[in-house]
């Protein structure tokens, strides 16, 4: 599969080059950075060169690349570069050209253990880090032949993900439920476009081999228990549609696709939409979802952006907050953009403070904190140095971030979490909601 | 001199870093060894060359700090072929880690092993692997499945002789899921690289064991296992329909390999489901499918470039996600165009508006290659949709009307083509003529010039537009010229009155005046049918005939290719839309044959004994050692890393001529390719870019279309085209001919 994995900085200089196969030769190096990352007009993430192909993805300041030779796996390579890049999140904090610099014995350990002639191998942080650790204190442990048969064993068993002996004096589970909202909405003010992604966290400090069932207020699930009953539905997706046709439900939401860690039993899942499974130790993500419908907005914008003849725009932003008023918002950042031959701009905010960041062509009005129902509005003014050559303004998008405590855009909930365990003790269990901007667009 | 060099180069030097490096290798403090040890890695990754330290270093191989094994280990693995004669030395240490008690070592030591491509280090690794292969730990169980593919790739023979093989495929039934999804991984390799050995046969009890494994295996042994099944070819519906129940669970795993490769497996077992169940399948991978676009841009990427295939196959599965592709402002340019195909693909007529809405947005932005494409879109949507055409045509009026220079000109180009699906349009002519001075680039000049011959009837000033093209037809590119030779004779055919000195001047032109044959050429053959008076009408018959209508403009593949590239979904050729053939193999047509023969012989020669004539086949390198340098030709190896093993190759110094002669081939993706900014047919100069002219090139249906219409169709293909053409086809002969 994989011929080799290969990390260069900005300049193009080689960080780390390891080969799995005979055909990764050192001269690849140069090949792709000649022929990537000094040449500006290249912009597929995949390049194939006579019988090599490099397929890369920028992080930070470095560029991960693998060699392949073959008809390779694409998707297969880049959700490895992307695991790669996690790995070194979770091992260093951040993976950047010091970082690697810094650790590259270890990224070399890394990668020997990951892939094997080039085929990924287990790339479970929580695992990798039994074995193969930073402080040399921890790697005597690896040291003794009976621990790291142990070790050995959890990696490879169907259980990876989770230790045998794990032992918590209180037995607790946080679940945050995180959504992205996107929204891309039209100069006219139409929701062209409304999502939400969301991911479900947890952490869990549970001993022994708890089993967990976990329950969403997922219409499907809730239907189906009924349709079942009374109705016979030959295929799972005749149930499907009926069901979103009938039912109005209050207080369920429809999941568009969910996507679930590792430990999920999936078949379960498909069978009978329970979610049930055995959580790694600490934190992991149990699942992403996806919903389209009845997407609650928090916020709305209203932008009026007025170009004066060549040399001036006027800006006239109101935003209110559409959540209740015992809520309040964190953060909030409009971003509002302004043309390229800006000179000067002048704002006048009803609450926050707006700056010019020429770096950016943006004008950014900042809220820290921005409570339900409320309404703000920005005034500008930006003022637009002439030019030679007259070109249209493309009008980027308004964008918005800001995070929201207590709020689900999708109107998800949890249900309940259960915790089965042979040793049948009790868990406390806490639940915490938030939703943050995704991409969220205000055209104009 | 020369003695005095050779002599230098074995002298050991006195100063310097290696001089450093080696001094802390052999030093009394084993953190002083460590720390030199981790110096000789990090240079040896800066590509200098620290081969000649591989003595001190191997001295230190034998030591109870883990680390420091794997980091001498690691030198081992790149430097053994530069001094295969020491790695004799470092055997014992092998063999030695490999019965040690703890598994890391174990599955340490016979990893490596299998990386150390030397011959000597292959004679011993029979005991240790076959010991591996029965180990009690699985760990070192899967790592040891692993090494039989490493332990094949260097000597087949000794693989096959062993019965490694017969081990592996009885490892299937191991009760640990990581072993069988390696042992599958291993199998699948060996069987990829030499079918004859029939490494990997599923049968229903291999089948059940994989299903189970499947389950509880890493994401990437899934995704192996899954690609192994969707390979396997069931022996009845109950079986496939087997497959498709438990593969079908996988649509939500997180990682997106692992959803491509469901997806992969339930598509191609489904075909032999019943229809009912097999529709339910294709609902159910839907929403999979769509939230692989939100994942990170390559991945985006990768996906939509297969969510392209599967519509094309199955155009009605995503008919309601449309909003899902609209473009993001900062998704990158390969997404955004991609995106923009698949829209156009999967519109119809109740989404039409709100897609034309959308493109219009597009179309007011700056980047011009994004804005081109989607003036395009709206053109393939209008041809696509018949009722949706007149809303087509005022949005391709509304962005004519804001005068931006190549909105304009595309605009007109795409405006052609609806004219040829739909003539009663012609309301538009004189807008459109109003632009005739904002006109520079070929294309968007013949279209028009196109749509006036076309309509000269009904065009007044026809004459007078023409005539302005006439005076300066030696200033326009051929393609031009050949638009303005046909739209003459038209109009000359229809008003003769009107154009009787037009026709002369063009002809003589284009004859007298012009080097360019086809333009020549054509010119003299409707010279010949102007000046035939014994049938007035041939004439007219032939150049104002009707044409086929155009049927799309959307470019798909030929169905046979269709069909290759679906099963083999999310792999690189899925990416390119183009069978693997066509890239992997690139540049060794010659050695290819080579290679055939060779083992042909083999063959022959020992018909008797199967075994080595299998194990020649696959040893690609000992059967045709040019080959692995004819293939790469871009490795000009002048290898740093092994030194030694480069001298002995010859034909290294070959690759290296093959690589000034001819500049690399390059296979950018289509969305990459885009930059030339050229129309429907990027994919084909891509296809043209291999020279391969055997294979089944699709052409877009406007092309060919073009291609019946003999004189009066335009050529939409003609411009990047030929010159690329020619140049990769040069290079091409190039390599050729040093064979």
């Amino acid at each position: 599969m994989l011929s080799g994995i290969l990390i260069f900085n900005q300049k193009g200089e080689n960080l780390i080059f390891r080969a799995f196969r005979s055909d990764c030769r050192p001269r690849l190096a140069d090949i792709f950075r000649i022929q990537v990352i000094s040449n500006p007009q290249v912009r597929s993430p995949i390049l194939t060169l006579g019988s090599t192909t490099f397929s890369h993805v920028k992080h930070e300041n470095i560029y991960l690349v693998a060699v392949t030779k073959s008809n390779a796996n694409a998707a297969l390579v880049f959700e490895f570069l992307y695991r790669l890049i996690m790995l070194g999140k979770s091992y260093f904090g951040k993976l950047d050209e010091e970082a690697v610099k810094n650790n590259f014995v270890l990224i070399y350990e890394l990668l020997d253990e990951i892939l094997d002639f080039g085929y990924p191998q287990n790339t479970d942080p929580d695992t990798l880090k039994m074995y193969i650790t930073t402080e040399g204190v921890k790697s005597a442990i690896a040291n003794s032949p009976t621990d790291s048969s142990r070790i050995t064993q959890q990696a490879t068993g169907a259980l990876s993900w989770r230790r045998s002996d794990i032992k918590y004096r209180k037995n607790e589970a946080f679940v945050d439920v995180i959504e992205d909202v996107n929204l891309l909405m039209s100069a006219t003010g139409t929701v062209l476009r409304a999502d939400v992604n969301g991911q479900i966290v947890m952490r869990a400090y549970l001993t022994g081999t708890p089993e967990c069932k976990f329950g969403l207020n997922d219409r499907l699930l809730l239907d189906t228990g009924e349709t079942s009953s009374n109705m016979n539905n030959p295929g799972g997706g005749n149930g499907l549609s009926t069901s979103k046709t009938t039912r109005a439900a209050a207080g369920s939401v429809t999941l568009e696709d969910c996507q679930f860690h590792q430990c999920v039993k999936l078949g379960r899942f498909d069978a009978d939409r329970i979610i049930s499974f055995v959580p790694p130790d600490g934190e992991f993500e149990l699942m992403r979802y996806r919903a389209t419908e009845n997407v609650n907005l928090p916020f709305k914008v209203h932008p009026i952006v007025r170009e004066i003849g060549t040399t001036k725009v006027e800006y006239s932003v109101a935003i209110k907050a559409n959540y209740s008023s015992k809520l309040f918002a964190t953060n909030v950042v409009i971003r509002i953009p302004t043309p390229l031959n800006t000179a000067k701009t002048t704002e006048r905010t009803s609450q926050g403070r707006a700056k010019y960041e020429p770096e950016q062509n943006n004008i950014v009005w900042k809220i820290a904190r921005f409570s339900g129902q409320s309404e703000y509005v920005l005034n500008a003014e930006a003022t637009l140095t002439s030019m030679t050559h007259q070109k249209a303004w493309s009008r980027p998008p308004l964008s918005l971030s800001f995070s929201l405590l207590m709020f689900t855009s999708s109107g998800l909930l949890v249900r309940y979490l259960k915790v089965f365990e042979k040793n049948n003790y009790s868990s406390v269990k806490w639940v915490r909601y938030m939703t943050r901007a995704g991409s969220y667009e205000i055209r104009f | 001199m020369a003695m005095n060099k050779i002599r230098g180069a074995f002298t050991v030097p006195r100063k310097g870093e290696t001089f450093e490096l080696r001094a802390g290798l052999v030093s009394q403090y084993a953190y002083e060894r460590k720390e030199s040890i981790q110096k000789t890695i990090m240079a040896m990754t800066l590509g200098k060359d620290v081969s000649a330290l591989f003595p001190d270093v191997l001295k230190n191989i034998a030591t109870a700090d883990l680390e420091q094994k794997k980091l001498v280990y690691l030198y081992l693995m790149n430097y053994a072929k530069s001094h295969p004669d020491l790695c004799i030395l470092a055997v014992n240490t092998f063999v030695q880690d490999s019965e040690d008690p703890n598994p890391l070592i174990r599955a340490l030591a016979i990893r490596t092993m299998g990386c150390i491509r030397v011959e000597k280090m292959v004679d011993y690794m029979e005991e240790p692997l076959r010991k591996t292969l029965r180990d009690e730990s699985p760990y070192v169980r899967k790592t040891a499945a692993i090494c039989v593919a490493k332990l094949f790739d260097l000597n087949p023979t000794m693989a096959l002789e062993n019965g490694f093989l017969e081990m592996l495929q009885e490892m299937i039934g191991d009760p640990n899921p990581m072993v069988v999804a390696n042992s599958v991984t291993a199998l699948q390799e060996i069987q990829h690289t030499a079918p004859e050995t029939q490494a990997l046969q599923i049968n229903g009890n291999t089948l059940r064991k994989m299903l189970m494994a499947l389950n509880e295996c890493t994401e990437w042994g899934r995704v192996t296992v899954l690609s192994s099944l969707a390979e396997y070819k069931t022996t009845d519906v109950k079986e496939s329909e087997h497959i498709c129940e438990r593969v079908a669970p996988q649509f939500q795993h997180v990682n997106a390999g692992v959803v491509l490769a469901a997806v992969k497996a339930v598509f191609l077992h489904m075909k032999n489901v019943s229809p009912d169940l097999s529709k339910n399948y294709l609902k159910k991978m839907a929403p999979p499918l769509v939230t692989l676009v939100s994942s990170a841009p390559e991945v985006q990427y990768v996906a939509l470039r297969n969510i392209d295939l599967l519509l094309q196959k199955e155009p009605e599965i995503l008919n309601k996600e449309l909003r899902v592709f609209f473009c993001k402002y900062n998704d990158p340019q390969y997404v955004k165009f991609q995106k923009l195909e698949i829209m156009v693909r999967i519109a119809n007529g109740r989404n039409v508006d709100q897609l034309l809405a959308e493109l219009k947005e597009y179309a007011l932005e700056v980047d011009m290659d994004f804005v081109r494409r989607a003036v395009r879109a709206i053109g393939q949507v209008a041809i696509k949709i018949e009722n949706a055409s007149e809303r087509c045509v005022n949005t391709l009026l509304d962005l004519i009307n804001t005068k931006v220079n190549y909105v304009v000109q595309e605009a007109i180009v795409v405006i052609k083509d609806i004219f040829r699906k739909y003539p009663g349009y012609e309301g538009i002519i004189p807008t459109l003529c109003q632009c005739i001075d904002e006109l520079d680039e070929p294309n968007a000049r013949a279209a028009l010039i196109w749509i006036v011959g076309e309509y000269a009837e009904k065009i007044s000033n026809a004459g007078d537009i023409l005539g302005g093209f006439v005076d300066g037809f030696n200033e326009e590119f051929s393609s031009t010229q050949l638009q303005i030779l046909t739209a003459v004779v038209k109009l000359f055919l229809k008003r003769p009155e009107k154009a009787q000195g037009l026709v002369q001047r063009v002809l003589q032109a284009a004859t007298s005046e012009n080097d360019n044959p086809d333009v020549r050429d054509r010119a003299y053959i409707y010279w010949r049918l102007l000046s035939n008076t014994s049938d007035s009408n041939a004439t007219k018959n032939i150049v104002l005939s009707d044409k086929p209508p155009i049927v799309t403009t959307i470019h798909s593949l030929p169905p046979a290719l269709l069909d290759q590239l679906l099963s083999e979904l999310s792999t690189l050729s899925s990416v390119y839309h183009k069978p693997p053939e066509q890239f992997v193999g690139h540049g060794r047509f010659g050695a290819d044959a080579v290679m055939r023969a060779a083992i042909e012989e083999q063959i022959q020669n020992a018909r008797e004994n199967p075994l080595a004539a299998a194990a020649a086949a696959a040893a690609g390198g000992t059967a045709a050692p040019a080959k692995s340098n004819i293939e790469n030709l871009l490795d000009i190896d002048f290898d740093g890393g092994a030194p030694a093993s480069a001298q002995t190759e010859p034909s290294s110094g070959m690759s290296g001529l093959e690589g000034l002669a001819g500049t690399p081939v390059r296979v950018a993706s289509p969305a990459a390719g885009a930059s030339a900014g050229q129309a429907s047919n990027n994919l084909d100069d891509l296809l043209g870019v291999f020279g391969d002219s055997g294979g089944p090139q699709p052409s877009s249906s406007g092309g060919s279309a073009d291609l019946m219409n003999g004189f009066s169709g335009l050529d939409l293909s003609g411009n990047a085209g030929p010159s690329q053409n020619n140049q990769s086809k040069k290079s091409n002969e190039d390599i050729l001919s040093l064979f």
